[in-house]
This record gives structure tokens, C-alpha cells and sequence, in this order.
């Protein structure tokens, strides 16, 4: 790899642009994609690359191509930096998710209980219009404060993220679903909900639950069939 | 979801830190591969290693095409499996068969 190309490819992934490493197997040569001077079944390729987030080999016009993704990293969203946000955090940053916390009340969300992670103190509704969640981001209610965790869900269930959980008892949850649905949620819309959040492991320790949750997020997210 | 270990940016800093480097990434695998296409293996000529492209079976024989690949500046596409004519020496226990693209960062 050239020294022009390593730049080009690490000053990408720092501002968080999505790029395709393309290298040519027979001989080595390498090139950034998309790139409006690249042959356009080969910026087809990568865009596809980048959208599976997805490497991989391919043929174009016979020769191969090896087409290295490189996304942007996932968004992790917790609402709540209660307990079990603690372990969750460091957790899900060891999966290379990128993580923010949200929660207005100052004295849970502090950098002390948080280290090296952002941190939003707004309400949870302003929070979600700032982050503006995608197909890749996931969010995940943990206060089972309705004044914070409805809000959040309502912003969730309105954007494309991919995985949205909450924790709480059936019962809980069930009295949040009927919150939702006078906001005007249907029952389809609904059932993105994750809840009571996480696989069932018989899990207890905030660690546990934490470990529970991102099980369940890695099914989701590897389109994991059910066992 | 990207690796925790970001390869590449351990590799671009050993780079930068005056170090020969040879990064080798899997880019298609077969079978029960245990890492898939994009897995990343860094080596500096002064035998530091990061990341890995398969379950440890292949690793040194990767380290050493890293290291030839060190003084040629030529990359290399190597193949990997116990259906290759060419078989290596090394295999892939699990019957798996992987390709390694070897380069220099220059």
C-alpha cells in the first residue's frame, strides 16, 4: 500500500466516510472507491460492499477485485446511565460500537462513571433529533423511567435504527407499549421493540443483563436464524 | 461491526514509527474458514504481530510470506487449504480454505 493511499484511507475512517479499499489481485494496484473516475460496475460493487458491510472478491470484466469495506463504525444509544449501562459500555465499545449515553439527570451521567465515552445530558427526545439515528444505529432504553425511556422509544420507532430494546418486565413493558400506542404507534411498528430487552440466559447480575442484551444484538444484527 | 483491534491503524502506526511493516488480509475464504474476508494480520520485520486471519493455524506461515514480502516490496496472493494442489505444509484443521492477500506498506 502505497503511503498516499494509507493517508487517504485513514483521513476517510476519521471523519467516519464510508470508503472501499479496492485492490487489484493480479498485481497489487490499489485505489479508494467510491471514485468518479473508477469504472462503474466497480463503484457498484463497492457501494454494495459498504451497504452489507460486507469484504469481499470480485470479477469485473475478468479480473478480480478484493473490496475492502470499511464503514463507519455502528452507534450504540443507551438511554439511562444507570447500572447496568456501566457494564454495558465498556462491552459494547469492545465490540467496536461507537457508544453515546444519554440521560439528563446530571448525576448519573458523569464522566467519573463514564470514561471515554459521550456523554448527553439533553432529554431524550432532543437527544434522539441530534443524533438522528439510521439503519445503523441501535437504542436502548434502561431507565424504565417513562418520562425518559417513552420519549426516546417514540424518536426510535420514527427512524430506521436497526435494533431498539428496553428494559423492563412484561408487565412493564406491556404498560409501555399502551403508552406508545396513544401516540399513535401501531402494533407492526410496535413489535421493533426489543422487550423485555436482551436473550433469555437466565441472566442476573448487571454484567449478566449486560452480556444478555448485546447477545441479542449480535443476532439481530448477523441476521442470526433462531435456534 | 469492525473489529475492535483496528488492525490497520496498529499496522499505519508501527509505519509511522519507522518500523517495516507487511499487512496480509483474508479476501475470500471457503468452507469453515474461522475468519471471514477483510480479517487482518500485521507483522514488522522486528517480529511484532497483531490481528490474525485465521484460528492460529496459518499465522506463521503468513508471518513468514510477510517477511519476504518485506524484502521484494512485491505483494502476493497466497492460497490457503488442505484442497490446494499446492498444498502448504500448514492447513486448516478445521478443512477450511482461505486466500491471503500479502502487501508492504511502502
Amino acid at each position: 500500500m502505497t503511503p498516499e493511499t494509507l493517508a487517504a484511507l485513514t483521513e476517510a475512517r476519521a471523519a467516519k466516510r464510508p470508503v472501499v479499499l479496492a485492490t487489484h489481485l493480479a498485481d497489487g494496484a490499489q485505489q479508494l472507491l467510491p471514485d468518479p473516475a473508477a469504472p462503474e460496475a466497480l463503484n457498484t460493487a463497492a457501494l454494495r460492499a459498504l451497504d452489507r458491510d460486507e469484504s469481499g472478491t470480485v470479477t469485473i470484466d475478468g479480473t478480480e477485485w478484493f473490496l475492502h469495506a470499511y464503514a463507519p463504525p455502528v452507534r450504540l444509544v443507551i438511554v439511562g446511565a444507570v447500572h447496568i449501562a456501566q457494564s454495558l459500555v465498556p462491552m459494547a465499545a469492545h465490540l467496536g460500537l461507537s457508544v453515546i449515553v444519554v440521560d439528563p439527570r446530571r448525576s448519573f451521567a458523569t464522566e467519573e462513571r463514564f470514561p471515554n465515552v459521550t456523554l448527553m445530558d439533553d432529554w431524550p427526545d432532543d437527544a434522539m433529533d441530534k443524533i438522528a439515528p439510521d439503519s445503523r444505529t441501535a437504542i436502548i432504553t434502561l431507565t424504565h423511567d417513562p418520562k425518559l425511556d417513552d420519549p426516546a422509544l417514540d424518536r426510535a420507532l420514527r427512524s430506521d435504527a436497526f435494533y431498539i430494546g428496553s428494559l423492563g418486565s412484561r408487565k412493564t413493558h406491556a404498560n409501555r407499549l399502551q403508552r406508545l400506542r396513544d401516540l399513535g404507534h401501531d402494533d407492526n411498528t410496535l413489535a421493533r421493540i426489543r422487550g423485555p430487552v436482551g436473550l433469555n440466559i437466565g441472566a442476573v447480575t448487571a454484567p449478566e443483563i449486560a452480556a444478555s442484551i448485546l447477545a441479542e444484538f449480535i443476532a439481530v444484527r448477523r441476521n442470526a436464524a433462531p435456534k | 461491526m469492525s473489529d475492535t483491534a483496528d488492525i490497520l491503524a496498529t499496522a499505519a502506526a508501527w509505519r509511522h514509527e519507522g518500523e517495516d511493516v507487511a499487512l496480509a488480509t483474508v479476501t475470500q475464504t471457503w468452507g469453515s474458514s474461522p475468519r471471514p474476508a477483510g480479517s487482518q494480520l500485521a507483522i514488522t520485520r522486528s517480529g511484532k504481530m497483531a490481528g490474525s486471519v485465521s484460528g492460529g493455524c496459518i499465522e506463521g506461515a503468513v508471518a513468514d510470506i510477510g517477511l519476504e514480502v518485506l524484502n521484494t516490496g512485491i505483494p502476493r496472493l497466497m492460497d490457503f487449504g488442505i484442497t490446494d494442489e499446492r498444498a502448504w505444509e500448514v492447513g486448516l484443521a478445521c478443512g477450511g480454505k482461505l486466500k491471503v492477500f500479502v502487501e508492504k506498506l511502502a
